[in-house]
């Protein structure tokens, strides 16, 4: 079975990691993911601040390739997923807006008949191909580890898509069958402020570090996360938080592939574990699954 | 950190509109109009979910709740000025929790949108800042080149601030997470084509000419192009 790959801008650089997790997941279950040739920036939420149409087209294009293609896209990054999600949403409510985006994609000798869906690999992996298979293929259990895991806001927002809005539970589901402990973990779909780190850093920093902290008082050991722009905000500023707030984290964030990978049997370099900034490497225990 | 300063409301004859404001209110209906869902904005019940639920409505200036109220006596200006359309981090726990089903986050990107239709931002506001260098990266290569993207960003609001990314910026760096040269597109030309029929369009909102509201402003141009059609036929709607 073949998948349509969609990694977008972050996969390329910060998000590295995910990327290098994701295809090796997919490889190990015994899946094909196909990256849609010439792939473009979907046009992420400052895009769609400036002009709709434009936005709408440029994410359509990508649409339009993968349309050609067959298939279902899977898109990672959270808001490559929620930018095209919506494309497609607002193509089909607003008529009079799709016949703009024919026709700017039709400058480009490209058509879109609305007929792709987009994908969160979180949703593929446990709901078309199973938490059961899933668990049945890990070859290293996760017992002993305690993760807080992490969703942020925009993949479970704002239609309701795979998923429970306030309290999803799919990744809970996932990693607690491998073994792991789920913390309680209020923060789970609070929002990281995606670009007001840059923006607004006072406001992003705060964020971060109640989400850092709300782990680290349940006694996560690692929080795992869904998106690049989550990762790179707890991750990357996690200095700057404790300077700011006289806190003292070293708390690992993982994307929820790495880990995943890992447990199907992956090495820690198949997986991207050594790109990230804070090692999880001494946490995970990893016994040998017993049937 | 930021001053908690309120945008003073300038009181007006009740139920007259000034005419600069009820201009911005047209620019921002015809915004409106292209959300899916729009003209629930009248049915805001006040109850205060979207605030409660805001994870920075504590930086806010005008609360989202009080946007709506703004709106609702006519008082777009001071929406336009604020803070909050920009600090808005789009994360819809608004939207997903208010129980009148009205779309807050797209409101406010609405009303973004029509603040930079009117050019009302101070110069090198970052979040305009951002959006426009990010527009700019992906119309000249097709992708997202995120280094030259923050690097020109800092260049252009606080070149301090890069000084302070460095460190964060060699880590990225020897985990090889982080490229100095954009990736390019091989059909550039395709986007380009794409984008400027895209750029060049009128949207619906604009095709259609745009009626004066009524004086007191409430109602989408839709519906005031409606009942201005319902009256020309005679027909008391
Ligand atoms: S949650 Fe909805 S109904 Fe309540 S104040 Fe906010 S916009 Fe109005
Ligand atoms: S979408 Fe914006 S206004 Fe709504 S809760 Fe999130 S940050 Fe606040």
């Amino acid at each position: 079975m073949k998948y349509l790959y969609y990694p977008g801008c972050s996969l390329e650089s910060t998000g590295k990691p995910y990327d290098v997790s994701v295809r090796t997941v997919f490889k190990l279950l015994g899946f094909e993911l196909e990256e849609i040739a010439d792939w473009n920036c979907c046009g992420a939420t400052a895009y769609m601040s400036v002009k709709e149409t434009v936005a709408l087209s440029i994410s359509a294009r990508v649409l339009a390739l993968a349309e050609k293609i067959g298939g279902e896209i899977i898109a990672p990054c959270s808001s490559c997923y929620t930018i095209l999600s919506k494309t497609n949403r607002d193509l089909k409510a607003n008529p009079e807006l799709e016949e703009l985006v024919k026709e700017a994609l039709d400058a480009g000798g490209l058509t879109y008949n609305g007929t792709v869906s987009v994908r969160h690999p979180l949703d593929v992996l446990v709901n078309d191909i199973g938490i059961e298979l899933i668990t049945a293929k890990a070859v290293r259990s996760l017992h002993g580890l305690k993760t807080a895991n992490y969703y942020g806001c925009q993949l479970v927002r704002p239609e309701k898509g795979f998923d429970d809005r306030e309290f999803p539970t799919s990744m809970d589901n996932l990693f607690a069958s491998l073994g792991a402990e789920n913390v309680y973990f209020p923060a789970k779909v609070r929002c990281c402020g995606g670009m007001l780190m840059t923006t607004f850093t006072e406001v992003g920093l705060k964020l971060n570090h109640d989400i850092l902290q709300r782990a680290k008082e349940n006694a996560a050991d690692v929080i795992l996360t869904t998106c690049p722009m989550c990762h790179i905000n707890l991750e990357g500023y996690q200095s700057e938080i404790n300077k700011k707030f006289h806190t003292n984290f070293n708390m690992p964030i993982v994307y929820f592939t790495q880990l995943l990978g890992w447990a199907l049997g992956a090495g820690m370099e198949e997986v991207g574990m050594e790109l990230n900034l804070i090692p999880i490497e001494h946490r995970v225990v990893g016994g040998v699954v017993t049937r | 950190m930021m001053e908690g300063d309120r945008v003073a409301f300038k009181l007006s004859t009740p139920g007259v509109l000034p005419k600069s404001e009820r201009k911005l209110r047209e620019e921002f209906l015809s915004q409106l109009e292209l959300v899916p869902g729009g003209e629930k904005i009248k049915s805001c019940i006040q109850c205060g979910t979207c605030t409660g639920s805001c994870p920075v409505s504590y930086v806010m200036d005008i609360s989202p709740r009080e946007v709506i109220a703004r709106f609702r006596i006519g008082d777009i200006e001071s929406i336009l000025k604020s803070r909050t359309i920009w600090v808005c981090a789009s994360c819809y726990a608004c939207t997903t929790r208010c129980p009148s089903g009205i779309r807050i986050t797209d409101i406010l990107y609405a009303m973004k949108r029509t603040a930079i239709e009117e050019g009302i931002f101070p110069s090198r506001f970052p979040v305009y800042t951002m959006s426009e260098g990010f527009v700019k990266n992906v119309n000249r290569y097709g992708r997202n080149h995120e280094m030259g993207l923050l690097v020109s960003f800092y260049l252009r609001t606080s070149p301090l601030k890069l000084l302070k990314m460095l460190p964060l910026g060699w880590r990225l760096f020897k985990r090889k997470r982080i490229s100095f040269t954009p990736m390019k597109i091989k059909r550039l030309d395709q986007i380009k084509s794409i984008v400027a029929k895209a750029e060049s369009q009128v949207m619906p909102s604009e095709k259609a000419s745009i009626m004066v509201a009524s004086t007191v402003g409430y109602g989408s141009t839709t519906e005031v192009k409606q009942r201005a059609a319902g009256a020309a036929q005679g027909g008391a709607k």
